[in-house]
């Protein structure tokens, strides 16, 4: 009989007493928590039903507060992950380049970009835009929060780039080489549509990282999104922080969840695909390559 | 040029951002290795709450957890953990929420590092009739933590910045006085970037050189 986990055997009648000894004594931690929890919210009369009722009685909640802030935040995520992913592909191109004078400057920029937090980033896009161009204030945040997250994101994308490209086997090189291509062709051509198959979950589990950073934006420079729409509504439905709080995080939560479930499954897709071709690998390398712009 | 500098603590300041980062990455340690355990540990109730725990911290941005800790947990349901004033108070808060997100991380990082032990390591300690703990305490996790130094090499740099995230709830470290300084100093705002950017490249440029290097010098040969 095989164990469940290299880590322990399969349980015996002992080892199965045990286990519901275990599950009974973290049941209990886990309640008194959940009753400390619970206890304190009820003494600041944090569960009252009309504290949390508007959520699920008055559309106004939605269609005034949360709907336009995770639209915002939506906006300003693809925004970011439109512009930051031509940036990235190109410095992650760059870093790979034959030349010195190329490769160093493109790797002090990305390590450099990389070493900031993107909140210093974020105030120092807001004030450049405040001090040097004509953007109207209440454009500047958006403009900030979606140039730090451009900065930031885009040297991380250049690093994801850089290692699907160098993830490739070296025949690809060698071959394309082979045929005569230049430098530029065969990155083109033969390097990067097939690092761009091996990357996507990467940079689809990018994607969660900026939605989440979006909502720095809301809470240090005002910017409209979603985390920022917790005190206006605390504030017209009577003190429900908690509440407001908790409505907030599971919509975040669903819709990180979703962009990671298509995280997964394009893994498992390029995965499944890699294997079922097998030998069929080179016939749809040259097919992608016939139809490619240079021919 | 930098006259201005006299004005303001920057190093102060970037003292405070050590400070945060220091506690937050013992706490997230601890409180990470002891999520990993749950989460291959042989009782079903601990792994579904370990992975129900990891699942819903990662995909909540930071930002409403540190706010949750101050406006949710301090000022709506008075929990103070033991601060004498609001600047105390904030500063502790902000630390538990750090180590809330950032455990989730390690926890993630040391499960791949079990995963890395070689069967043969687990197998021979059961056939010794080791127990689950034992197990785990004296042949697993000693192995897995020497290859997971780079993983959170990785995860205390981006702990080091996340801690900005706390001048979200009012902690005076650098990027809040960043904004100050921006604000004032406004024909200077390059100079005050290039300072406060330089001021994190130093932070994080040599924890990433020398536990990149002592993770070599740990890392089991095979």
């Amino acid at each position: 009989m095989s164990a469940p986990s290299v880590l322990y055997d399969a349980p015996g009648p002992k080892a199965k007493a045990r286990n519901v000894g275990y599950t009974i004594a973290f049941l209990a931690v886990l309640a008194a928590v959940l009753w400390w929890v619970l206890a304190t919210m009820g003494e600041k009369g944090q569960l009252d039903w009309d504290k949390w009722s508007p959520f699920f009685t008055d559309a106004r909640v939605w269609t005034t507060f949360i709907l336009p802030g995770l639209q915002n935040t939506l906006i300003a995520a693809a925004l970011s992950i439109v512009i930051a992913l031509p940036i990235g592909a190109l410095f992650g191109i760059l870093r790979l380049s034959d030349h010195v004078f190329v490769r160093w400057p493109a790797a002090t920029i990305v390590e450099f970009f990389r070493a900031v937090p993107v909140l210093i980033l974020m105030f120092f896009a807001n004030e450049f835009y405040f001090n040097f161009t004509d953007v109207d204030s209440e454009q500047r945040p958006l403009y900030a929060v979606v140039t730090g997250l451009v900065l930031y994101n885009g040297s991380v994308l250049a690093e994801v780039v850089r290692a699907g490209i160098l993830s490739l086997p070296r025949g690809q090189t060698e071959a394309a080489q082979a045929l005569g291509l230049r430098k530029t062709q065969t990155m083109t051509n033969v390097l990067l549509p097939q690092a761009v198959t091996a990357m996507l979950p990467a940079i689809v589990s990018q994607i969660v990282v900026i939605v989440k950073d979006t909502a720095l934006g809301g809470a240090a420079l005002g910017f409209a999104e979603l985390l920022s729409r917790t005190r206006p509504i605390s504030n017209n439905y009577g003190a429900n922080t908690i509440a407001t709080l908790v409505i907030v995080a599971v919509v975040y939560i669903v819709v990180n969840f979703i962009i990671t479930s298509i995280a997964s499954w394009l893994e498992q897709w390029s995965r499944q695909r890699k294997k079922g071709a097998g030998a069929v690998v080179p016939v749809t390398a040259v097919d992608d390559q016939a139809t490619g712009p240079a021919v | 040029m930098f006259d201005f500098l006299s004005e303001y603590d920057v190093l102060g300041a970037f003292w405070l951002t050590v400070q945060l980062t220091f506690f937050s990455a013992i706490g997230a340690l601890i409180w990470g290795t002891i999520l990993a355990g749950m989460r291959v540990s042989p009782v079903p109730l601990m792994r579904g709450f370990a992975t129900a725990y990891i699942n819903l911290m990662r995909n909540t941005p930071l930002t409403l957890i540190i706010l949750a800790c101050s406006l949710g947990l301090n000022q709506t349901l008075g929990m103070t953990l033991a601060g004498q004033n609001f600047e105390q108070q904030n500063y502790r808060l902000a630390i538990l929420g750090f180590i809330a997100y950032t455990a989730t991380f390690v926890c993630e990082s040391i499960r791949s590092g079990i995963n890395t032990v070689p069967v043969g390591q687990a197998e021979a300690a059961r056939a010794l009739g080791l127990g689950f703990t034992q197990v785990l305490g004296i042949v697993v996790l000693p192995q897995a933590f020497r290859s997971v130094i780079g993983p959170l090499t990785s995860v205390l740099i981006a702990l080091t910045k996340n801690t900005t995230i706390a001048s979200t709830i009012g902690v005076a470290e650098a990027s809040l006085l960043m904004s100050e300084m921006i604000e004032n100093e406004s024909d200077k705002i390059f100079l005050v970037f290039a300072i406060f950017a330089l001021g994190f490249v130093i932070l994080t440029l040599p924890t990433g050189l020398i536990l990149g290097w002592v993770a070599k010098k740990a890392a089991v040969k095979r």
